[in-house]
């Protein structure tokens, strides 16, 4: 996956602000656009074959070997309701650094890496997202695009997520 | 070549202090935990001067002095005991032993180096 | 004022002195105080006598003034001028405690008691106090003269032996501190030199006389000869009158560097020296300087290396894998480096297993200690016995073993054994005993902690059981009754003792346990005693395991608690009512578990008779469980599964197998409780 740097990311970032610009990987669900602060992602790899885990809800696809590390893996597609949560060869996992843990995200597609300024950055207003707006730092726009800013730190150690236990989700 | 001394005492903090006090003078250190060690390193290098604690499991000071005097290369080393303010009778059987002096403990690094100025140079 | 900073050494001294005090502390324990063996009494007074030199040299100097009292007692009984008395052994043992605490507060920080501290320091004060009076003659013969006045000019004449070379020293070295004293003009005395061909090169045959002029004292010139003095003759005469003492006299111009402290005048009992709460400071810098012999590595080094070794070991079960399907005739050489690439990859695990392995002796140590002050407090009398303290386990899990073991040795004495009169009433031995003990068994090690009292009261514990509620059959077996006192909250003792209860129950014991993989068992026989078993894996890195296939999914089950695998028959399943089904596996009705069922796994396996049951046990508690097929026997490398996710009832972590796939590790003992709470809800 390269990184590409937005034309007019790197232009917004040489203009007269003086604020650092944050980097975000986004990737689609559905028909949104989502961001991730950057520093959270570990890395992107393909799907891998997943070992079900027993009492784990349909999302929590199972747990991967992940270099000696066990690793599970969430399938947003399904834990959103969204799109066909199909596994071809295309599938991709974002690997995420949350909560001092590692955890695998599926979801439908990884654009890009986006730098955007705060001024870019909006407040999220109230709106029918997938992802519960109690999750939602921001909006960022730029051009015709329209990023809903994740934390992802958050979402994942919620408890319907059921990637923690109770008193480790006490502990965040 | 500077100077080497052994430094023989089973308290790993006072090896420290010793080893860490001469070197910043200077000096070479080698360091054994007790007399058996101490005579076994003594045999395979050459000291200048021997600094032995007395009170050591396995070989104790007095033993190891006169053990090392025994050996042709340490006929005329200079060999320091380590005693203690209580310890005086340990002062004459370390000299019996073939000790060239002593060093009351507690010391201080300054002692230290001084004293070991006295015997070699 | 030290040039250099002796705090760079506190913490090496604190490690080492609180290591020398548990070597005070066992080898008193073992002392017996009828004959004691000098040896031990040795390798005490070396330990205080250490502490008591660090203490003094890095400046804690309450350390040194107390342990100053403690080693002098121990000089005593050493050197035969004293016999120890158990009130002596006991006295020292609660000046090893003091001793404890002060360094511990000086090295923390911490508050110290400094009443109790007082008050030992005085009882140590008086025991010898009570020496002296018998035998007044220690130290007579240290008296010093009173310190001479300076007088201006001296002569010295030193005539050394001819063997003064021998001790290592130099005439003219201490001719020449002498001369530094002051002006001084030396003479040599050739007299006794022997013609040439007849001289020694070993021998000193020069005899010198020094005139020296200056603010000299005696002392300072006998300070130089110190050395020597007993191989060389010496006279030292005035060669003037007194000097009058002058309003302020100068310091003497070369500082002694020896002899820092003259001995205590003999009869003036040293003065009592103040205790301070908290001296020397907290140490700012801390040494982590290695020692020689051993190096200190941090255990996430070691962890990471094991972690390494773990991908090396699946990585070459992914070779040899791969290599079964090759031509063994065409691939020779290639077989042949695997399978010593396999037995190198073996060698190395266990080899980086074993740094992180401690004997048992680490936590047995302390229990001499913990029994000996719990009997006396009790009124009982205990022997002490532990075998195998050799035996060696992970370190993680020697931590974790501690303090189980502490409670089952207090339940032992407090509730196992009976009073000294009830046993005499009974015609046993009044010193009752308890034993521990470790040894090896296949991958697992086995502790036990076993008691001569009155064993467990089935009667009392099935009473007792039903009044909380549990449901006990009259027919359950001695092991099954005995697994009740592990229940939450359950306590046989008729009266709460402030020794075991402390509100820690038998339950947090088996939960500790448990939680590493281990297992308890117990064996009682009434008025005869009872022995507790924990089996525990070696360490909690890797396990023996035997690989089962439910559906698609391979799980591991621990070899250790597999019974035995049968192809079930038909007649043998039967289904009660509303509770599942259980298969009669000689004459014993066992739950069946539905694997496949219970994980949720689509499964190729239906009907009473298809696929396979593995017996498995764990609490005293079998079941059989239903997989598709058995795959083989390995060692696996458990991984955690809640580093990154969370527990999950009935397993207990992960592997990675050969090709690189997740397997999960089955906890029995989880699959019995759930099976039995399951069968139970039905």
């Amino acid at each position: 996956m390269s990184t590409v740097i937005n034309e007019s990311s790197a232009q917004a970032a040489g203009g007269m602000t003086t604020d650092m610009p944050h980097e975000f990987l986004t990737f689609t669900l559905g028909a949104e656009e989502y961001g991730v602060d950057i520093l959270k992602v570990q890395e992107i790899r393909g799907y891998d074959t997943v070992t079900r885990i027993p009492e784990a809800p349909d999302f929590i696809k199972g747990v991967i070997n992940l270099r000696g590390t066990i690793v599970p893996v969430v399938d947003m597609r399904l834990k959103f309701k969204l799109g066909k949560a199909e596994y071809n060869e295309f599938t991709v996992m974002i690997i995420l650094n949350v909560a001092r843990r590692v955890v695998g995200m599926v979801v439908d597609g990884v654009s890009d890496v986006m730098q955007l300024t705060p001024e870019q950055i909006r407040p999220a207003p109230e709106f029918g997202s997938a992802v519960n707006s109690r999750f939602i730092t921001g909006l960022g726009a730029f051009d015709e695009r329209m990023l809903i800013l994740v934390d992802i730190e958050k979402l994942m150690s919620a408890a319907d997520m059921a990637l923690m236990d109770s008193h480790s989700q006490a502990l965040q | 070549m500077s100077l080497r001394i052994l430094a023989v005492d089973d308290s790993a903090s006072m090896r420290q202090m010793v080893g860490f006090t001469l070197k910043a003078a200077g000096y070479e250190v080698a360091e054994a935990e007790d007399g058996v060690a101490a005579l076994q390193l003594a045999r395979n290098e050459r000291f200048q001067l021997v600094l032995c604690d007395v009170n050591m499991p396995n070989m104790d000071g007095i033993t190891l002095v006169r053990e090392l005097r025994q050996l042709p290369e340490y006929k005329f080393t200079p060999l320091l005991v380590l005693t203690t303010e209580s310890g005086q009778d340990k002062k004459s059987e370390g000299k019996s032993a073939g000790a060239t002096g002593w060093l009351v403990k507690p010391f201080n690094p300054e002692q230290l180096i001084a004293t070991v100025q006295r015997v070699i140079s | 004022m030290s040039s250099i900073d002796l705090s760079r050494f506190h913490q090496t001294f604190f490690d080492e002195s609180l290591e020398g005090l548990d070597t005070m502390e066992s080898a008193l324990l073992r002392l017996d105080v009828g004959s004691a063996d000098a040896e031990t009494i040795n390798t005490i007074f070396r330990a205080a006598h250490s502490i008591k030199g660090g203490a003094g040299t890095f400046g804690f100097s309450a350390v040194a003034a107390f342990t100053h009292h403690v080693e002098t007692l121990l000089d005593r009984v050493r050197s035969g001028q004293r016999q120890v008395s158990q009130s002596d052994v006991d006295l020292l043992l609660r000046s090893v405690d003091v001793m404890r605490c002060m360094l511990k507060a000086a090295s923390s920080g911490d508050e110290l008691d400094a009443a109790q501290a007082a008050a030992v320091q005085a009882e140590l004060e008086s025991s010898l106090d009570s020496d002296v009076a018998q035998a007044p003659k220690v130290q007579a013969a240290a008296a010093t003269a009173a310190p001479g006045k300076p007088r201006t000019a001296w002569s010295i004449h030193f005539v050394p032996k001819p063997e003064l070379f021998a001790s290592g020293n130099d005439p003219l070295r201490i001719l020449r501190e002498v001369s530094a004293m002051g002006a001084a003009e030396v003479s040599c005395d050739p007299a006794r030199l022997p013609p040439l061909r007849a001289a020694e090169p070993d021998l000193c045959y020069l005899a010198w006389t020094v005139k020296l002029e200056g603010e000299v004292t005696l002392e300072q010139i006998h300070e130089c000869f110190a050395w020597v003095e007993d191989d060389c003759t010496l006279e030292i005469v005035a060669l003037d009158a007194e000097v009058s003492p002058s309003p302020s006299p100068s310091p003497p111009p070369l500082p002694s560097p020896v002899a820092a402290s003259a001995p205590a005048p003999a009869g003036t009992a040293p003065k009592r020296p103040s205790l301070n709460v908290v001296e020397g400071g907290r140490s700012e810098t801390r040494d982590k300087a290695g020692e020689g012999g051993s190096i200190r590595v941090g255990t996430e080094k070691i962890d990471a290396l094991i972690n390494l070794v773990g991908e090396l070991v699946i990585t070459q079960a992914m070779l040899m894998q791969q290599a079964g399907q090759l031509d063994p005739v065409q691939n020779e050489r290639l077989l042949q480096g695997l399978s010593q690439l396999d037995r190198n990859t073996r060698m190395l695990q266990e080899a980086v297993m074993s740094t992180r392995m401690l004997p048992m002796d680490f936590v047995f140590s302390r229990f001499p200690r913990v029994v000996r002050d719990l009997a006396a407090k009790l009124g009982k009398q205990v022997r002490l016995s532990t075998v195998g303290e050799h035996t060696e386990l992970d370190k993680s899990v020697i931590e974790r073993i501690a303090d189980p073991l502490n409670h089952l040795v207090r339940n032992a004495l407090d509730h196992g054994l009976e009073s000294i009169e009830e046993r005499s009433r009974s015609g046993k031995d009044v010193c009752g005993s308890i034993r521990l003990s470790a040894a090896h068994q296949g991958g697992n090690i086995l502790i036990e902690v076993s008691d001569d009292g009155r064993g467990l009261d089935r009667e009392r514990i099935i009473a007792k059981a039903r009044e909380r509620g549990l449901q006990v059959l009259d027919s359950a077996t001695d092991a099954e009754v005995w697994q009740l006192i592990f229940a939450p909250g359950f306590s046989t003792a008729a009266t709460v003792t402030d020794v075991s209860g402390r509100g820690v129950g038998m339950d947090v014991v088996k939960k500790n346990i448990q939680a590493l993989g281990g297992q308890v068992d117990i064996a009682s026989q009434t008025g005869h005693g009872m022995t507790v078993s924990i089996r525990l894996p070696l360490t909690l890195a890797i396990l023996d395991g035997m690989s089962v296939r439910v559906g698609d999914q391979i799980f591991i089950v621990p070899l250790g608690a597999v019974v035995e695998s049968l192809q079930p028959r038909a007649d043998q399943v039967k289904s009660l009512a509303a509770q599942g089904h259980v298969i009669k596996v000689r004459n014993e009705y066992v739950p069946l578990a539905e694997l496949a069922q219970m994980f949720g796994i689509p499964g190729e396996s239906s009907g009473p008779s298809a696929g396979i049951l593995v017996l498995m046990e764990a609490e005293g508690r079998k079941i059989a469980a239903r997989v598709d097929e058995l795959v083989g026997q390995q060692q696996v490398v458990i991984k955690s599964l809640e580093t990154n996710y969370r527990r999950v009832r009935g397993i207990s972590g992960a592997t990675i197998l050969g090709d690189g796939r997740v397997a999960l590790i089955l906890d029995v003992a989880g699959l019995v409780r759930l099976f039995s709470t399951q069968a139970q809800a039905a």
